[in-house]
């Protein structure tokens, strides 16, 4: 290869490009093609995207999160208050300005219709203290203001207030024979507490019977690294009985069937609808060599290397698929970023809501796999033309 | 001394199930500095002997043997080059590159040399003064007229100086005025510049332009026109 053989090339294919828009009409065909299986690949993909981060990427590496020993979820844990006491001793966990940075928790499970259809759903109800803000450190009150401690007033997460019916600032919800005020909104970056609905622990404890007793402990570690250290000082307690584990990887936990379920659908769609494309791919790269017969005739008449010609073929297919690829990417980012929906968690038997994550990965990946469609999609064509006996070529009108 | 020197040339197509024969053990000689025309009945193998001069083409049987050169036996990636180096073709309906100018029309096959931008451009602004088309140097073939554009083909074909140039029915696609002014320029490159032409033709008005004419006949090759 040599300085020759680039100029070549560079002939070829620029003439090539330059004479795209002569050939729309097919070029539009493979683009919207490519387009369409990298929307739906990134919309699908981003779904499970969203939902993964809802469940653990959203969460500080620093919180621990403590529960009985062989428990797999927050609804069959519990803890005595003497627990949590013991719990709260280990000088690994953080301080802020009001002392411990450590959460005891009570989760239950109340009805609640949703918005679009009005069926009920199973939305958690988290007893917290106001710590329960410091120890996860993403949540924020974004309207309205904290619970009162003592009182039935509950703050509901952004996602869970756009999903379920009843749940704006200033109304009141009865489950039970409990009524509730709604008093804020609370965000935590995506993460899992915008589906919940919180409410003051003692409220919560009173109103459902459950004395002091709590289901899980949160506790904000002073740093990441010591987590080793105070999972081995609990679980090595004679007084306790718990195991303990990173928020992040017990919510990463909680994700994972879901995440490969949506992400395998995702993939399996792709391919099935790659195929698709590819087939319309190589149709207009067909066509294109087709119109071209007579120009890329004349190049290797004048001495143009074959190899030049194949290399003209597969840029314009992989210009298409870079095109079509983009454009999808874009529709998706357009159609499904930020969307949000509510799926059942099926390890806390709740809705749990997300939004549609269209990450610059998943663009990424999307505008990849356009550029793999055309790749094989201007393969077969690309050979044709080079090895297109010449004088059968030009002799095409 | 024969530039152009072909040997028991024979040349077979299959259609179907049957044989069609183009050309039958031809014998040709075409001294350098020629100027000759190639005339005969459509389908009688007269572009086919043209793109097996030229190597654009492969023949059944024979040898081809151009500037000393064997070509019918050469592999393509060096015929390829060869075809670069040492032919120019015209063609009857220019084949020139509808995006680019006259003068990058004029410009691809010294793009094969490694030549200089600036020694291309000089070569390209001598062809289109040959022939006559310097002010023409920035239009599209769309804005040029037929004989405009197979005078560009006909730069195109001699910018890299190549000894001999095959033209498949230059002024086919011309009117008279046209087709003449082409005639005239090829007799130029024949007679001033000692280029090699072949010329395959219909018209016995533009062969009597040539130095001599042969007649394929039922691929074989004469002087005479087949009675």
């Amino acid at each position: 290869m040599n300085f020759t053989w680039f100029s070549q090339v560079a002939a070829v294919t620029g003439v090539s490009l330059r004479e795209l828009p002569s050939r729309w009409v097919s070029s539009a065909v493979a683009v919207f093609g490519i387009a369409g299986v990298v929307m739906v690949m990134v919309g699908i993909l981003s779904m499970a995207a969203g939902f993964r981060a809802a469940l653990s990427e959203t969460s500080d590496p620093r919180v621990a999160m403590v529960l009985r020993a062989s428990s797999t979820s927050e609804l069959d844990s519990g803890f005595s208050r003497e627990d949590t006491l013991v719990i709260a001793e280990s000088e690994l966990i953080a301080r802020g300005e009001d002392g411990s940075l450590i959460s005891s928790e009570l989760y239950v499970v109340v009805d609640v219709a949703r918005k679009s259809t009005g069926t009920s759903s199973n939305v958690p109800l988290r007893g917290v203290k106001p710590v329960a803000m410091d120890v996860r450190g993403n949540v924020r009150i974004a309207e309205g203001r904290m619970f009162s401690p003592g009182l039935n007033e509950i703050v509901v997460g952004s996602g869970a207030r756009n999903l379920f019916a009843g749940l704006d600032v200033g109304s009141t919800v009865t489950w039970g024979t409990n009524t509730w005020t709604v008093v804020g909104i609370i965000e935590a970056g995506g993460g899992v507490p915008e589906s919940e609905i919180w409410a003051d622990l003692h409220s919560l404890q009173s109103a459902y019977r459950r004395g002091s007793s709590v289901q899980t402990v949160r506790a904000r570690l002073a740093s990441e690294d010591d987590f080793q250290s105070f999972k081995d000082s609990l679980t090595g307690d004679p007084r306790l009985n718990v195991s303990v584990i990173r928020e992040r990887d017990f919510y990463a936990d909680q994700s994972r069937l879901i995440n490969g379920l949506i992400t395998g659908v995702g993939y399996f769609v792709a391919v099935l609808m790659g195929l698709g494309a590819i087939f319309g791919a190589v149709n207009t790269m067909y066509t294109a060599v087709a119109s071209r017969m007579r120009e890329i005739a004349t190049w290797r008449a004048l001495g143009f290397k074959s190899s030049a010609v194949f290399i003209s073929v597969m840029t314009e297919a992989l210009t298409l698929g870079l095109i079509g690829g983009l454009v999808g990417a874009l529709i998706a980012y357009v159609v499904f970023n930020g969307f949000q929906v509510a799926t059942m968690n099926w390890t806390s038997f709740s809705q749990l809501t997300f939004a549609f994550a269209v990450t610059p990965g998943l663009i990424k990946s999307g505008v990849l796999y356009a550029l793999l469609m055309g790749l094989i999609g201007g393969l077969l064509p690309g050979l044709r033309a080079a090895r297109l006996p010449i004088t059968v070529a030009l002799r095409e009108l | 001394m024969a530039l152009v020197e072909v040997k028991k040339l024979s040349k077979e197509y299959k259609r179907g199930v049957e044989t069609v024969h183009v050309l039958r053990d031809l014998d040709a000689a075409i001294p350098e500095g020629d100027f000759l025309a190639l005339m005969g009945p459509s389908g009688s193998g007269k572009s086919t002997l043209l793109n097996l001069i030229g190597g654009i083409d492969k023949p059944s049987s024979g040898t081809i043997d151009v500037g000393g050169q064997r070509i019918d036996n050469m592999p393509e990636r060096k015929l390829t080059q060869w075809r670069a180096q040492h032919v120019g073709f015209v063609f009857q309906l220019y084949h020139l590159m509808p995006m680019l100018t006259a003068a990058r029309n004029v410009e691809l096959p010294l793009l094969l040399t490694g030549l200089s931008r600036s020694e291309r451009k000089q070569r390209v602004a001598a062809a289109l003064a040959l022939v006559g088309l310097s002010d023409r140097a920035g239009h599209k073939p769309k804005e040029l007229s037929g004989g405009q554009e197979q005078r560009v083909g006909i730069a195109r074909a001699i910018v890299s100086d190549p000894s001999l140039l095959l033209c498949d029915e230059p002024t086919g696609d011309l009117d008279r005025k046209a087709g003449d002014e082409i005639l005239d320029l090829l007799d130029g490159l024949n007679k001033e510049h000692n280029k090699t032409v072949v010329m395959v033709t219909h018209d016995p008005h533009a062969a009597a332009r040539a130095k001599r004419t042969l007649y394929l006949n039922d691929g074989l090759l004469g002087t005479e026109p087949e009675a």
